[in-house]
């Protein structure tokens, strides 16, 4: 179940600059607010974007006498994430995580600490790499703070307001082990684990709206080092821009500390956008002092199979499972074609693996539904995810066939998506009347007399000749030739 | 002396049948604090108008042929750490100055669906910790059977209220004893129940895993009426156990035939003669009764309380951080929030909840917790296991609830540690979350009343008031309240 040890990636590549002859290692916490209708410990309504301190309660508001009960919905969405990163769901604790900050409603945050209730997972890229997550637990949000006047930062503002309504938001924070090697991946993995939390209903992922945000553990070694290197940990990255750059820049701010004879001091380091740069934000020694301990206003929370089994309800496949499934289908056919794990990346992402899938069941050839979908169709991903698959798969069916060529094709698919409708109609109404093959011959010999030194080449052997000599049968006809059936009139006429 | 109120269940025996006005009776609790509160202070605030507001509706209800509930008319006051949005909730403290909860307790919440009238929150050690109600912004409650002298703690107006005759029933909540200690040394009964049993939504938190909301009473059967109106589950409170309020008004008539009784014979050589032989003339009480009375070696028990002051400060550490000066209550401005924070809590706390927190946050810090706190929680399991291992054999417990009556003002205030020890009988129970009450059975020193603490296992409600009937009614008169004020000699 682990998705420990090496990872299958190369090392971060010796393009992001001022790395050379070091990896970038990364380790993400990604927090991910659940899209449950009301919150962790209460009954008030977690929604984002209403009038301050309008969504709050005494629990919610850490009032004396209060306490909190654990939201159910949040326990089964929690669930629902650790099975969707292959975690071990296992019986848990909550813990209090102790320090003062005016957000903080009750200057504890209830958070889960040694006993996590998902473990040892992992999250698999559209590359193939797994990357390891520790763990996924759930804890509640904390409101949320604006510091009005100076920079912006709590030390020099001038006052400072506190918005209650997002106190108490339930959250899973999902912290990856440290098996990613640089900014890109960085992206690709806070991409896909986004893919996964909208897949399984826990999150809308609006990283905006900051339903889910990221914190980047970065530390650089030697090329081939095996051991890590001290690490900083990065936070306000509110996109996987600010990701990509915030981690580029750090590492790089890292190599040029060592490089320079320095030591990189463990602390905890600010994001800054607009200026592009990292700065210190606490030291390993400013740290707070948590003095966890058990919440003992709540109970363990023991999943038990019942739960798990309800939790799990219902759900879809993973993006990797549906790569899987759509490479599966076209792997046959083919083999190692470059690009084609792109493809099938793209249509996941679009959510246009369903209609390959069933086009493909309806007889349509693979790995020309891949192609279409992901090339064509995912031009207008939201008409394609509606088209009828029986339609895509005729479509398919009359280019394979060669009653319609591929440009014609394309523009039947086009017009399929903006208005539906029957292809061969599409095309009738088009003029996409397929050529007659003496029509056809007659076209090949014109273009033929008409080219004879391109044909002397052809003949010698020359087989780039042969796409310029299709050109001009296609010109020709305007798109109405099948540029497979072109290519075996050539041949046909080689002798 | 003629008491200005009469029990409970008789006041709601009376209200139901139309025989006495609520309103009448709230007007005679409310002429008796008035004539007294000024002397004892057991009063942080009053709800009269809301009471009367009540009274009339419940005497309207009777006209009516309804039935207003099982303590209809009743006044009870309640611990200033209860919520209630009729009047403020202060703690006893300065830090919760001008804070008036929005909310009220799910016991206030059960009570007035009783039909009891609430009249007023009484005072306590700041935060409940202490065992003297010295520890009180407000000022210090007096016993009323000896002005020069404390009242216990921390519930000691509420135990005062009730010895007074102000009320015929109060509430408390007990996390080390803070229940039976005063009830013990103002000569009432005082109910700890069950942990779980009594919700604990809306008490403003001390020590979490130990805080138990129960009743003051004149008797064992008034305490249970109470009890019985206030437990059973609520699903606001995920420790509150799921099950209904145990019937102990039941039990009352049945005598002692048959109960196992253990005398937890290592809590005598701590306790002053007075105390220790209230114990054994109780135990006599009983076995005439028809129990089965033996002795049973605790040694583990007492070293219940040096694991209670690791546990219910780190527990008070986190639980009174809240009180920043962010949201409510006291506020002392400074140009930075962190010294806002740190002025407002040095304003605001009392000097025994400063030790507390900073005791709390100590045997909670990195490098220290496996030595205090972890090792604390290992000795709660022991003392648990000592338990389980007398209820192998006994039915309840039989021990001294403090080593001496009521002491005077200041006798104890300059040494913490000696403070600490008058919940050393009282601490095990809270450690194991079991049920415990005091009930009055000596005269001790100086007249004083002494209560002996009848303790039974998790759910043993029952058991446990079966026996503290039997030990009521063979006490001598005498020696429970309610009491005239006597000044100091």
């Amino acid at each position: 179940m682990s998705g420990s040890g090496t990872p299958a990636g190369a090392p971060a590549r010796a393009g992001e600059a001022g790395v050379e002859g070091y990896e970038i290692v990364v380790g993400l916490e990604v927090h991910c607010e659940l899209a449950t209708a009301t919150k962790l410990f209460c009954g008030c309504t977690n929604a984002f974007g209403a009038v301050s301190n309008t969504h709050v309660c005494p629990v919610c508001l850490g009032l004396p006498g209060s306490l909190p009960v654990l939201n159910r919905r949040a326990v089964e969405l929690a669930i629902r994430i650790g099975r969707a990163l292959h975690c071990e769901v296992r019986p848990s604790t909550f813990h209090r995580k102790n320090y003062f900050y005016p957000d903080m409603p009750k200057d504890y945050q209830i958070s889960q600490y040694d006993e996590p209730i998902n473990v040892d997972g992992y999250l698999e890229l559209p590359g193939g790499l797994r990357v390891g997550i520790e763990r996924a637990h759930i804890e509640e949000d904390t409101g949320k703070t604006t510091h009005v006047g100076g920079g912006g930062r709590i030390h020099d503002a001038d006052y400072s307001l506190v918005d209650y309504n997002r106190a108490g938001v339930p959250l899973v924070e999902i912290v990856s082990r440290p098996d990613v090697r640089g900014a890109e991946q960085a992206r690709a993995y806070v991409s896909e684990l986004r893919a996964v939390l909208v897949a399984s209903g826990a999150s809308d992922g609006r990283m905006e709206e900051g339903s889910l945000r990221v914190d980047a553990n970065v530390s650089v070694r030697p090329l081939g080092s095996d051991v890590l290197g001290t690490r900083c940990e990065v936070k306000n990255l509110n996109s996987l821009r600010s990701l990509g750059r915030a981690i580029e820049h750090e590492a790089a701010r890292q190599v040029a500390l060592v490089e320079s004879g320095g030591r990189v001091v463990q602390e905890t380091r600010h994001w800054n956008e607009a200026e592009g740069r990292t700065s210190s934000m606490r030291s390993k020694e400013e740290a707070n002092d948590y003095r966890y301990f058990s919440e003992p206003d709540l109970v363990p929370l023991v999943p038990d199979a019942d739960l798990v089994e309800r939790a799990t309800a219902g759900m879809p496949l993973m993006p990797a499972a549906r790569r899987k499934r759509v490479a599966a289908l076209v792997g046959d056919a083919l083999g190692g074609e470059a690009g084609a794990s792109d493809q099938v990346a793209t249509v996941v992402d679009l959510g246009l693996d369903d209609l390959v899938v069933a086009a493909v069941g309806l007889g349509a050839d693979p790995s020309l539904a891949l192609r279409r979908a992901a090339n064509e169709a995912a031009q207008r991903p939201e008409e394609a995810r509606r088209l009828d698959a029986t339609a895509f798969a005729d479509l398919l069916g009359l280019e394979v066939t060669g009653k319609l060529s591929s440009t014609q094709a394309k523009t039947v698919l086009a017009e399929l998506l903006e208005h539906g409708g029957e292809p061969e109609e599409i095309a009738r109404r088009l003029g996409y009347e397929a050529l007659s093959s003496d029509e056809l011959a007659g076209v090949v010999d014109d273009v033929i007399a008409a080219h004879p030194a391109e044909w002397e080449r052809f003949l010698g052997g020359e087989s780039k000749v042969a796409q310029l000599l299709t050109g001009q049968v296609m010109k020709a006809t305007k798109g109405r030739a099948n540029g497979r059936t072109v290519a075996e009139a050539l041949d046909a006429r080689r002798g | 002396m003629t008491p200005p109120v009469g029990g409970a269940t008789e006041i709601a025996a009376r209200v139901r049948a139309g025989e006495l006005s609520a309103a009448s009776v709230l007007d005679e609790a409310l002429a008796a604090i008035e004539a007294r509160d000024r002397e004892l202070h057991c009063f942080n605030s009053l709800m009269g108008e809301r009471a009367r507001e009540r009274a009339t509706e419940i005497d309207r209800m009777v006209g009516a042929g309804q039935d207003p509930g099982s303590l209809a008319g009743v006044p009870v006051a309640l611990k200033d750490n209860i919520c209630t949005r009729a009047a403020p909730t202060t703690c006893s403290s300065r830090i919760l100055e001008g804070w008036t909860p929005p909310y009220d307790a799910t016991v206030v919440r059960r009570l007035a669906a009783a039909g009891a009238l609430l009249v007023g929150k009484t005072n306590l050690d700041e935060f409940a910790m202490g065992s003297s109600t010295e520890n009180s912004a407000t000022g210090p409650t007096r016993n009323p059977w000896d002005t020069s002298r404390v009242p216990g703690g921390s519930s000691g107006g509420s135990a005062a209220a009730v010895a007074a005759g102000m009320v015929p029933v109060a509430l408390g909540s007990d996390t080390g004893g803070s229940i039976r200690q005063p009830a013990a040394l103002c000569g009432v009964v005082g109910v700890k129940p069950t942990y779980g049993v009594v919700s604990r939504y809306g008490l403003v938190a001390f020590a979490s895993s130990l805080d138990q909301i129960g009743p003051f009473a004149l008797t064992v059967a008034d305490a249970a009426a109470v009890l019985e109106a206030i437990a059973g589950h609520d699903e606001m409170d995920s420790t509150s156990l799921e099950r209904a309020a145990p019937r102990c008004s039941e039990v009352l008539d049945d005598g002692a035939d048959g109960l196992r009784v253990g005398v937890v014979s290592d809590f005598l050589a701590d306790a002053s003669p007075d105390c220790a032989s209230a114990v054994r003339s109780a135990a006599e009480v009983l076995a005439a009764a028809g129990a089965k009375v033996d002795d049973v070696a605790l040694p583990e028990l007492l070293h219940g309380l040096s694991a209670y002051y690791l546990i219910a400060p780190a527990e008070a550490s986190s639980n009174l951080a809240r009180y920043d000066g962010v949201r409510y209550g006291l506020r002392v401005d400074a140009p930075d929030v962190e010294t806002m924070n740190a002025r407002t809590r040095a304003a605001g706390f009392g000097a025994e909840v400063k030790r507390r927190v900073m005791l709390g946050t100590y045997v909670l810090s990195a490098g220290y917790y496996d030595a205090y706190y972890a090792q604390a929680q290992r000795v709660r399991t022991i003392v648990a296991r000592a338990f389980a291992r007398a209820y192998g054999h006994f039915d309840v417990l039989l021990a001294p609830t403090t080593p001496s009556v009521a002491f005077a003002f200041g006798a104890k205030t300059d040494d913490p540690l000696e403070m600490y020890l008058a919940d050393l009988f009282t601490i095990p129970t809270n450690l194991a979350g079991h049920p415990a009450m005091s009930v009055p059975f000596a005269l001790g020193e100086a007249g004083l009343p002494v209560g002996v603490q009848v303790l039974a296992p998790a759910l043993g409600e029952r058991e446990m008031f079966r026996a503290a009937a039997v030990v009521e009614a063979g006490a001598p008169p005498g020696v429970r309240g309610p009491v005239g004020t006597r000044s100091a000699r």
